[in-house]
């Protein structure tokens, strides 16, 4: 179910403009990786070109090649589609499909993916609700508008809804951060458990999040504005806060810039 | 409001409810609330009326046309002898007058129903194309070129429809008789294709620029995070319009289509140029004859003598104005019933 990612020499560009630079780093299957660093760092581009999302944006361009076990995304042949849905994606803001259900929005993935029975149908949606700790709240309104509920939960229906066509990676791009306290830690929870059947990666803005749910944690930095962002360090969680190697990762995390 | 402050009409707060923050000891004195939201700035007043103004002035003329066109109908619907909706002659200027809309009124939505079968198609196509598939460089004169057409001047699109598309379709509608010929409703009988068709076609072109620029707005609004969210579960670009961007741009396409309906719906000159009319509901679209409402006053004005043939044509002016009216009512209830589901809700 989760798969190893390992990037190697990954730079990607906006147009002329380079994003981030020559970044190498091995994620670990069923972990939770967190990336972390200032404003305009390039780490929510970074997560974007695990999943080939970079290149749906107007001059966005990608060099270098990420394995996911022994496969590259980037590989000639490779169709971004399927890409997409071996690699699940969570955003910033929830976007549940505005004219569905809820029960359509989580079945929406499953539909593009083939034909289902009525009842495996059934059977997967209320898994992924379960999944994603939201089946008790919605079981008696499956029908009703997914845009009709709060935004935290609208958040974990997107989660159920990127989990139930079974991705081998979940990336998700500062989750938490339309969200009040309490629909976060719901959603912190949910992290913790979802990382035994998956290999997450999760861009957050808040350190004390990356500390709570990550195993380990990349830092990312940029020289100055116009400059591109590259990968500073990436080591276990506990290290990056304790003991980082890197003199800029521990000015960043006491919050002496950033 | 502080308890200092001078009340004027509005009762004071019940204690112990304080809407402000502002009667902290030693806050500067202010102006009391009632007050200053009227403080006269003077632009804010000429906007008002000026606002008020143009909203009333609307109401008074919708309220003077429909106050017109009902008294002038009533005197000739008082004076008919024919039944006005079922008799198929016009012969207003007789004496008793005679005449009815059953031919105009079939014309009518025949020719608007076989213009929004034609032009909605292509013009969602249109926009989807040009919002989503074509490269940028691209899609900027197409979007010119279509609107464009808009700037064609009916009389213009008539003598084009009247020269060049009629003698043009003969061969398409003898391809069409031979084929589909056995339904009646696609025969044709030789003879000029002077028909509620081709007038179909001509409001089709005609209605396509307003359909396809206000869909293409539409379209080009879709939340880029909706778009994504189709994306990253591994829609392909189709997959991602149909999943994002059609259901988003459902009701404001609706809306685009009534627009184009409206104007189908009241074309006149083009409809005058090409249609070749008679007062009989031809069974075939493809065969000349019929009449639309807007073509029939254009045609009759001239030769309508004295108030009873002129307010006859009011009267079916003023089906044409209900007509539009019911048209408009309906789109707004397709879209009011899925306002739960609409885009605009995230």
């Amino acid at each position: 179910m989760a798969k190893r990612i390992d990037v190697s020499g990954l730079t990607a560009y906006y147009g002329n403009h380079m994003a981030i630079e020559d970044i190498s780093m091995t994620v670990e299957p069923r972990s939770v990786t967190a990336f972390i660093g200032p404003s305009g760092c390039g780490k929510s581009t970074f997560l974007r070109t695990l999943n080939r999302m970079h290149e749906v944006t107007p001059g966005g361009r990608v060099e270098g090649k990420v394995m996911l076990d022994d496969e590259n995304l980037y590989g000639s042949g490779v169709d971004p589609v399927a890409v997409r849905r071996t690699v699940g994606m969570v955003f910033q803001r929830p976007n549940p499909f505005p004219t569905m259900s809820i029960f359509d929005n989580v079945a929406a993935g499953l539909r593009l993916n083939g034909s289902y029975k009525k009842s495996e149908l059934a059977d997967i949606v209320e898994k992924s609700l379960r999944g994603a700790n939201l089946w008790n709240e919605v079981k008696d309104r499956l029908n009703k508008p997914g845009a009709g509920l709060s935004g935290g939960q609208q958040q974990r229906l997107c989660i159920a809804r990127a989990i139930a066509v079974e991705p081998q990676v979940l990336l998700m791009d500062e989750p938490c951060s339309a969200l009040d306290p309490i629909s976060t830690l719901a959603i912190e929870d949910l992290i913790g458990e979802l990382k035994e059947r998956f290999t997450i990666v999760i861009v957050t803005h808040n350190m004390q999040q990356a500390a709570r749910v990550s195993d380990r944690t990349a830092f990312f930095n940029l020289a100055g504005v116009g400059q591109p962002g590259k990968l500073i360090e990436i080591d276990e969680t506990e290290r990056i806060f304790s003991n980082p190697s890197v003199q800029a990762t521990e000015d960043y995390i006491s919050g002496r810039f950033g | 409001m502080s308890e200092t402050t001078p009340q004027h009409e509005n009762p004071p707060p019940p204690d112990g409810i304080r809407t402000t923050g502002a009667d902290a000891p030693g806050d500067l004195p202010r102006a009391p609330l009632a007050e200053a939201r009227g403080t006269g700035r003077i632009g804010d007043k000429i906007f008002l009326g000026l606002s008020r103004g143009a909203g009333v002035t609307l109401l008074v003329i919708m309220a003077a046309i429909a106050g017109f066109l009902a008294i002038r109908a009533s005197h000739a619907l008082s004076a008919n002898e024919g039944n006005f909706l079922t008799t198929f002659t016009w012969d207003a200027n007789a004496n008793p007058p005679v005449f009815g809309i059953a031919v105009l009124l079939f014309g009518t939505v025949v020719s608007s129903i076989i213009a929004m079968a034609l032009a909605v198609p292509i013009a969602i196509a249109i926009a989807l194309f040009i919002t989503h598939y074509a490269p940028r460089r691209l899609s900027g004169p197409i979007a010119y070129v279509i609107d464009l057409l808009a700037a064609i001047p009916s009389i213009v699109y008539g003598l084009w429809g009247g020269l060049f598309l009629v003698p043009h379709l003969e061969g398409l509608y003898k391809w069409l008789d031979d084929y589909l010929g056995w339904t009646k409703i696609f025969a044709y009988h030789d003879g000029a294709a002077r028909s509620l068709f081709t007038v179909g076609i001509l409001l089709a072109i005609m209605i396509l620029p307003i359909i396809t620029s206000v869909s293409r707005e539409v379209f080009r609004q879709v939340p880029r995070m909706h778009e994504e969210a189709a994306l990253a579960l591994g829609a392909t670009r189709w997959e991602v319009i149909r999943m994002s961007v059609l259901p988003f741009g459902r009701s404001g396409v609706i809306s685009a289509s009534m627009l184009g309906l409206g104007r189908a719906l009241g074309e006149t000159m083009a409809v005058a140029t090409v249609l070749s009319p008679s007062w009989d509901i031809v069974p075939s679209v493809l065969d000349a004859g019929g009449g639309t409402f807007a073509q029939n006053i254009a045609s009759s004005f001239k030769e309508a003598s004295g108030d009873m043939g002129k307010d006859a044509l009011i009267a079916s002016g003023l089906v044409l104005f209900v007509i539009t009216l019911v048209v408009n009512g309906a789109a707004r209830l397709v879209i009011a019933r899925r306002k739960e589901y609409s885009g605009a809700n995230a």
